[in-house]
């Protein structure tokens, strides 16, 4: 797939996100085409996006074609693990040098490939361009291509040069690689009529595994999950799915919906936070499946899970009801994750808006009530203004703005992907609990709140 | 003399190395009020903070020109324009710390040019310092950025002055951490001599509770310390990699100079000490002495532990240096010695062979070591060769404290003596069960 102008347009524009549709010839149509603001900007690269969408293939290479930086600064830290093979933690990187600058890295990077194959036997090697590959006009998918029939594995480029944009916009350029290069390219040894696929989940902190045993129970087959825990061979046989189930992200869209285009098979967005949104999901699979009998399980499991969810909660909810937070994170999880609170009794007194599409605004206008703030911009001063402007008990944020919090002495519960705890499915919820309790009441914020004896003024 | 090893091969697995930019940006962060600037992607600076805010657990000012894949063909003028303007507006920083990256090397944009045009455009930052730095990824390692950082800021920001007698310069390399900087500027100041160091992480990273947010550093090297190194009366380099900065002050303002490469062992915190009483023509305090008393009980009591030990490092040159003479003047061995970079100290190390690779050779190298160190990307390969890590360099992010270690000076030896004594010692008892 060659990354070209056109291709970039046509992700940023993807016609499923509502980002991209404007209300009634209102409101703006930012999409994704924003541009990153020199001297303003925070996020990570689309490099940095396509790396979170596939690094989480755990049985697969990933080898980086370019300067130390891209790979030195990053391999290993992604919070998403594995049942099984670990090659996917395992940092690969042509370090370029000056002399492959000058003269370029073709060569290089072919005898990588085949180096990473015969050294460590990938299921397959995705291969990503960065900026400086980019620049100086190295041609991946011939380089793969030429790879690929030598060595027999499959041989996967992907067009990331971080300078292409955003975070949003390499995530979609990862599932554009899948698209094209894996999905549909074998066939399941069986398939079911109970067989879905689980898109933009990357198992962070292992969350998969604490809703994979509902879907086992009810006898919905997860049959790839696209990507978290995955395995490349599941992912070539996704095509085979009768349903898509998008979690928590717009991330993946393009894939979701071309796969409809392709292969028709219908998709839905779910979450998988909070109980409310946990037994929507699991409704609407066995209403999409459209089968009466797992309907009546699911209703059956919702209804098990429920009374021990109620137990497990009601030590935590005396304890968290009414505390007021403020949520400062993307997209979807800003109205899932103000879902989640509200089954706990908390108050979400303000909310970032910055991600989300209009779709996801309505529905956190519908959830905050009257007196809700919506943050549309914000840095780390303006997110302290408004947690003392509405006297926040706690901040839930991602975990770049722990330290904005904790040096205001504010307790923080982080819910990004650096996160270590799964708040996942019902019980994620307990765990997600007990985690908020432990920040609102630990005994440090008094201690480190209190100002020195000597230095309290003396009235 | 060690011989230098580079394996040939196309792929870097489990890199160990670093880039120059971050570098960069840790040496810029010891400077007060700054804020540095990357001009690159947005990704590379979102890398670059990230891994800093693993290690110190700090929220870490660093920013970006953004540039783009448009941006990247025209020019990078607009974009490092921009940048500032919208720093100065939004940060008010002191100064601003530029340095380049793959990216805009690979491009060329003429850096000096873009400078003065902004400049020319901008009088009203006339007073705005901006220290400059080019440091490619594609070229060099963490250190070298450092190192090359250093160097660009006491080349552009100090001035000429009298020379006051009791005033010393410190370049404190990448190899030292907040805590150590904070032990070693105790110790110069017990001679009573007024030090300047440079950078001054131990004010910015050694984790503190601040009053206020600041968007930028909250504390290190103040502005006005650096303008006036100039009238400094001697400078003292600690690890070699700052030779090149020292060589600088020498060649503008003659200040004369000497290369300390490790606190770590004896003999060098003794000949510090020394070189501080003849500074100072004050004798070593008690104090001193008694922590020196201390650490050779220590020696003492933990050479049982390390006799004979052998031990795989893979670590910056300076740390590497510094550890290779600590570990070897206890009595243990280097198995293995992996590092990131060129440096002139490598060829004198008194081991058989230093290899300049990655991780996956060091994972070769190590197997059947008593102990390795290394920064916490080891972690997984301590478990794969069953080896108990001990955790050194950048970055560790599976243990806390990173911003108050110190095993430097008589004191953060003996406690680095311990550690590791403990770790030998659990070794032994573990063993003896079977």
């Amino acid at each position: 797939m060659k990354l070209t102008q056109g291709k970039i347009n046509e992700l940023l524009s993807e016609s499923a996100c509502e980002h991209n549709h404007k209300k009634e010839g209102k409101g703006k149509n930012k999409s994704c085409t924003q541009v990153a603001q020199p001297g303003a900007a925070q996020g990570g690269c689309a490099f940095d996006g396509a790396m979170i969408a596939l690094v989480p293939i755990t049985d697969a290479a990933h080898l980086v074609h370019g300067p130390i930086a891209c790979a030195g600064n990053s391999w290993g830290s992604r919070g998403s693990m594995s049942s099984g093979p670990m090659l996917y933690k395992m940092g690969f990187t042509t370090d370029l040098t000056e002399n492959d600058v000058i003269f370029g890295g073709e060569k290089k990077l072919y005898t990588a490939i085949l180096e990473v194959k015969e050294r460590y036997s990938p299921a397959a090697v995705f291969v990503y361009s960065t900026c400086v590959t980019a620049l100086i006009g190295d041609d991946l998918d011939a380089v793969c291509q030429k790879a690929a029939e030598k060595t027999g594995v499959p041989v996967v480029p992907v067009n990331s040069p971080g300078f292409i944009g955003s975070k949003n916009l390499g995530n979609r350029v990862g599932g554009e690689s899948l698209l094209e290069y894996v999905v549909g390219t074998r066939e399941p040894e069986i398939t079911t009529p109970y067989d879905i696929n689980l898109i933009g989940e990357y198992n962070i902190a292992g969350e998969l595994w604490g809703v994979l045993p509902l879907f086992e129970k009810l006898g919905i087959r997860v049959l790839a999950q696209i990507t978290g825990d995955g395995r490349y061979e599941d992912i070539a046989c996704s095509h085979r799915a009768k349903l898509n189930v998008m979690i928590c992200s717009k991330a993946l869209i393009n894939m979701a919906r071309k796969m409809e285009e392709r292969y028709g098979i219908p998709y839905i967005e779910e979450s998988f936070y909070g109980v409310a949104d946990m037994n929507r999901c699991l409704r609407n699979i066995a209403a999409k499946i459209g089968d009466t009998d797992l309907q009546q399980r699911v209703e059956l499991l919702i209804a098990e899970e429920t009374i021990k969810l109620d137990n497990a909660l009601a030590p935590y909810r005396a304890k968290l009801k009414g505390k007021r937070v403020v949520l400062y994170t993307g997209g979807v999880k800003s109205w899932s994750i103000i879902s989640a609170a509200k089954d706990l009794g908390m108050e979400v007194c303000a909310t970032s808006t910055k991600k989300s599409t209009e779709e996801d605004k309505a529905r956190i206008k519908e959830l905050l009530g009257q007196d809700g703030i919506m943050m549309e911009k914000g840095n780390a001063q303006e997110l302290l203004r408004v947690i003392a402007q509405t006297k926040a008990d706690m901040l839930i944020a991602g975990g770049r703005n722990q330290y904005t919090a904790l040096k205001a002495k504010i307790p923080f519960l982080d819910i990004n992907q650096e996160r270590h705890h799964p708040y996942a499915g019902y019980v994620g919820m307990v765990e997600m609990a007990r985690e908020l309790e432990e920040a609102l009441y630990s005994p440090v914020w008094a201690q480190v709140r209190k100002p020195a004896p000597w230095d309290t003024e003396v009235i | 003399m060690a011989t230098i090893t580079t394996p040939r091969k196309s792929v870097a697995v489990n890199p160990l190395k670093q880039s120059q930019p971050l570098g960069a940006a840790l040496a810029f962060l010891g400077l007060k009020g700054i804020m540095p600037l990357f001009h690159g992607s947005q990704g590379c600076t979102a890398f670059a903070k990230v891994m800093l805010v693993r290690h110190f657990r700090e929220a870490i000012p660093l920013s970006t020109t953004a540039m783009t894949e448009v941006s990247t063909i025209l020019g990078g003028e607009e974009n490092v324009e921009q940048a500032i303007l919208t720093l100065v507006e939004k940060s008010k920083p002191s100064i601003i710390g530029l340095c380049t990256t793959g990216l805009t090397e690979t491009r060329g944009d003429d850096m000096d040019g873009i400078l003065q045009n902004i400049r020319k455009r901008h009088p009203e930052l006339h007073d705005l310092p901006i220290v400059f730095v080019s440091t490619p990824d594609f070229k060099g390692a963490l250190q070298d950025g450092f190192a090359a950082t250093v160097e660009s800021i006491v080349k552009e920001l100090p001035r000429p002055g009298e020379t006051r007698p009791n005033q010393i310069t410190l370049l404190i390399s990448s190899a030292f951490a907040p805590g150590d900087i904070q032990e070693i500027k105790e110790i110069v100041a017990a001679f009573g001599l007024n030090a300047i160091a440079v950078p001054d992480l131990s004010l910015s990273l050694d984790g503190h509770l601040d009053d206020s947010y600041s968007t930028v550093t909250s504390g290190g090297t103040t502005l006005a310390e650096l303008r006036e190194i100039g009238s400094s009366v001697y400078t003292l380099a600690l690890g070699e990699s700052m030779r090149g900065a020292a060589v600088a002050l020498q060649t503008q303002f003659g200040i004369p100079y000497e290369v300390f490469p490790s606190l770590s062992n004896l003999d060098t915190i003794d000949s510090f000490l020394e070189g501080l009483a003849d500074l100072s023509g004050l004798p070593v305090p008690d104090k001193y002495r008694r922590q020196r008393a201390q650490l050779q009980d220590a020696m003492l009591d933990t050479h049982f532990f390390f006799g004979r030990k052998q031990v795989s490092l893979a670590m910056e040159p300076d740390l590497l240096g510094s550890t290779v003479h600590f570990l070897q003047s206890m009595g243990a061995e280097i198995q293995a010695a992996v590092t990131t970079t060129k440096s002139p100290l490598l060829e004198q190390l008194p081991v058989a062979s230093v290899t300049i690779g990655d991780l996956e050779d060091f994972e070769q190298l190590a197997v059947g070591s008593d102990l390795l160190i290394g920064n916490s990307n080891v972690g997984a390969i301590a478990r794969r060769l069953h080896i108990p890590l001990y955790r050194m360099g950048f970055p560790i992010f599976d243990r806390l404290g990173n911003g108050q270690r110190c095993t430097v000076g008589y004191r953060g030896m003996m406690q680095l003596l311990f550690d590791l004594g403990n770790l030998f010692l659990e070794q032994e008892e573990s063993h003896a069960k079977y």
